[in-house]
């Protein structure tokens, strides 16, 4: 905009030049929205489909666990083991399989999803309590009709609970997937890192924890709709 | 598959292992971090969170320091470290390059699951026990060192545990920043397309995670004494049985 008057830049240079490298930069916010929005949009993206990847893989296990006590350590054995290995370890893990593209951030936070939602499903079905479920049964409700409409939403606030805690580890953890291009705004903290690019970088990790805040509160919001009685009784 | 086939040959060239910016040399380095950020964390929240827990105050933020904790990215941390003038040491002592800034950002990660149980296992420790020590005329103090110190410390351990293993996980990272550590391999193998490494660096990583899990559940052992044990088999009351460890805190090196 100032190309055509030197001096001007020279008065002002703009705050994300090489000689200020300011970290709050307005300026930067607006040259650069278009990348910033994708980058979040990117973030967003991977994170719900990782999410949902480990309910529906949680879901089952989680049932199996229950009806089988024998396996049930075991599976929660396997889910915790997961967990151990570091995340920067687990993508390239899952290169040779899926090779360098958004499957395998998805699939490799699902995975570590897996071990808080597997606990918090078991941990929700068990919370309900048995003479519920027998006057469910003795009113003549069959196994799934059981589940669905007795056993889930007494489950539901154990299970949201869980949820929160994975989506919002989910959120942090997106970042590592810069390492196989798929970050989303870690893409832009990696980048910021290497250009030293303070604007960059500080605008990146505020939105990453404002995104984390938000889902949050999301779920909180989206628990409060589905479990209207839980409000007066815990007030 | 080819890659792992590779990679199998990677991690069993001699070379690769030794010498400097070798596998060793890098899986000491991380070691290192790791230990020295975990006991820098134990030094600042243990006292803390187990004075808290024996005043019975402070609960809301114990607990919730870990949530907070959850939703910052240690690579954003780390990369703002990095980036900022202070602390303006590039080097700092055997720590090598990035060296403070991945010392702090480690510290800071593992404190949430070590106050978090500590504050909870002082805690819990059941109130008529706490009351039999108060009869019996303990001061405060004496309680704490006698009776709440000597129940909680399984749990506490377990803290100390969870976060030891937690942060030789997130250690890795530091090489998104080109600090020091085992990650270097992940990330040189990804950023030259050699893909053989980048997995092989992965598996060592993995690998020492799990020994490192193994030590420090054999640690655990070391640090439940036996006689309470024994005593609990037989249906001792002071067991504080029902407590449950909430283990899984958090993912590795968000």
């Amino acid at each position: 905009m100032t190309l055509l008057v030197p001096t001007a830049v020279a008065a002002d240079p703009s705050c994300y030049s090489r000689l200020t490298n300011e970290w709050v930069c307005g300026q930067y916010l607006r040259d650069r929205q278009s990348e910033i929005v994708d980058a979040t949009t990117q973030h967003l993206e991977i994170t719900v489909a990782a999410v949902l990847l480990g309910v529906a893989i949680a879901f089952p296990m989680a049932l199996v666990a229950r009806r089988l006590p024998r396996l049930s350590s075991w599976i929660l054995g396997v889910s915790t083991g997961i967990y151990t290995i570091p995340s920067l370890a687990l993508f390239p893990l899952l290169v040779p399989f899926t090779g360098i593209t958004a499957t395998t951030v998805v699939i490799g936070l699902a995975l570590y999803a897996l071990t808080v939602l597997v606990r918090s499903m078991l941990e929700g079905l068990r919370s309900v309590p048995d003479d519920v479920r027998e006057s469910a049964i003795g009113l003549g409700y069959g196994p799934t009709r059981l589940l669905v409409k007795v056993e889930l939403p007494l489950a539901l606030p154990v299970i949201m609970a869980g949820l929160r805690v994975a989506t919002v580890s989910t959120v942090a953890l997106t970042t590592v997937g810069s390492l196989v291009a798929y970050g989303g705004l870690g893409n832009l903290i990696k980048d910021g890192v290497l250009t030293n690019f303070r604007a960059e970088l500080l605008t990146a990790s505020v939105l990453c924890v404002a995104l984390a805040v938000l889902l949050d509160v999301v779920i909180v919001v989206a628990q409060r709709l589905m479990t209207p009685w839980t409000r007066g009784v815990r007030a | 598959m080819n890659v792992l086939a590779d990679t199998w040959t990677y991690l069993t060239t001699a070379a690769h292992w030794q010498g400097d910016g070798g596998m060793l040399q890098l899986m000491l380095q991380q070691l290192l971090l790791s230990i020295t950020a975990l006991a820098a964390a134990a030094a600042i929240g243990l006292p803390v969170a187990m004075w808290l827990g024996h005043l019975g105050r402070g609960g809301f933020l114990a607990i919730n320091i870990s949530n907070v904790g959850r939703a910052v990215p240690t690579f954003a941390l780390l990369a703002l470290l990095v980036t900022a003038d202070h602390p303006g040491v590039t080097t700092f002592g055997p720590y090598g390059r990035a060296g403070v800034a991945t010392l702090i950002a480690l510290t800071l990660f593992a404190l949430p699951p070590i106050i978090t149980n500590a504050y909870v296992a002082v805690r819990e420790v059941p109130a008529d026990v706490r009351q039999a020590a108060d009869g019996m005329g303990m001061t405060g103090a004496q309680r704490f060192r006698r009776v709440e110190l000597p129940l909680a410390l399984p749990l506490v351990v377990s803290g100390v545990r969870l976060a030891l293993v937690q942060v030789w996980a997130t250690a890795t990272i530091a090489a998104l920043v080109a600090g020091p550590g085992l990650g270097r391999v992940i990330t040189d193998g990804f950023y030259r397309s050699n893909y053989p490494k980048g997995i092989a660096g992965a598996v060592v990583v993995a690998l020492v995670a799990l020994v490192l899990e193994l030590l420090a559940a054999l640690g655990q052992r070391l640090a439940d004494p036996p006689p309470r044990r024994t005593r609990s088999a037989r249906g001792g009351a002071m067991s504080g049985s029902g407590r449950r460890v909430n283990e899984a805190a958090e993912p590795l090196g968000s």
